[in-house]
């Protein structure tokens, strides 16, 4: 094995098994989530209400909420990474993506503990 | 350098390579829209966030905000927004898994690669179809 002087900032590689790592979290979530909901079905706002406070599934979701906030993060921040050059306004742009996911995680965590 | 001394296969090179970055002459490749729709879809989906959560906390709250959640989702307009993350969800999940299996160096050949980028649009757009058909 050839051995590589790794130059940079050095999140590189942290970042991509994070990206992965948390689409894993979310796609078992995804199956988890779809396969309980037609086994169980439920109806109305009771039944809806009674599913989600299952306390297994808000453990659950609470994990996909932060997973969501840290790949979503990763995956707009590659996006200006690659569309926007000016340091200023990129600098901006990741400033307001932190503000509004860590905002969102919240608002979602919080829908959750209220149950 | 004069004309002359150009050799015959940089003449070929030169004739050869149209160099543009136009993007109505481009043709991409099938994995190439799946690469580029796992962006848009991705950035549909953080974009419209805040609408999903909303939805969940209506649906959630109460009783009587779970009244206007089924109101506010019977809208066509946000039938239609729905429908779309729906298959951006659908799109950036099965591309994602595609994905997951490339970096494990699985199917990284051209043909196997384009049969599962192939594979990819249609199974996310026929589960959208279904979903959408069954949810509304």
């Amino acid at each position: 094995m050839v051995k590589r002087v790794v130059v940079g900032a050095h999140y590189g590689l942290k970042d991509w098994l994070a990206q992965r790592m948390t689409a894993v979290i979310m796609a078992l979530y995804t199956v988890v989530f779809a396969v309980s909901l037609l086994a169980q079905r439920p109806a109305g706002y009771d039944g809806w209400r009674a599913f989600m406070s299952q306390g297994w599934l808000r453990f659950a979701s609470f994990l996909f909420v932060v997973a969501l906030l840290y790949h979503a993060w990763i995956g707009v921040r590659d996006i200006f990474m690659d569309y926007i050059k000016p340091t200023a306004v990129r600098l901006a742009l990741h400033v307001v993506v932190i503000v509004l996911l860590v905002g969102y995680a919240g608002w979602a965590v919080q829908v959750l503990w209220r149950l | 350098m004069f004309e002359g001394e150009l050799h015959m296969s940089q003449l070929a090179l030169k004739k050869e390579r149209p160099k543009h970055l136009d993007l109505t002459k481009i043709r991409l490749p099938v994995p190439g829209i799946v690469s580029i729709l796992h962006r848009i879809s991705g950035a549909g989906l953080f974009l419209m966030l805040p609408l999903l959560i909303h939805l969940f906390d209506l649906s959630l709250a109460s009783a009587e905000s779970f009244e206007r959640f089924k109101a506010v989702v019977a809208s066509p307009l946000v039938k239609l927004i729905l429908l779309g993350l729906t298959w951006a969800y659908l799109h950036h999940f099965c591309a994602g898994i595609r994905y997951l299996f490339l970096d494990l160096n699985k199917g990284i050949e051209l043909k196997p690669a384009r049969a599962s980028a192939r594979a990819v649009l249609a199974v996310s757009l026929t589960l959208t179809v279904i979903l959408g058909v069954a949810l509304w």
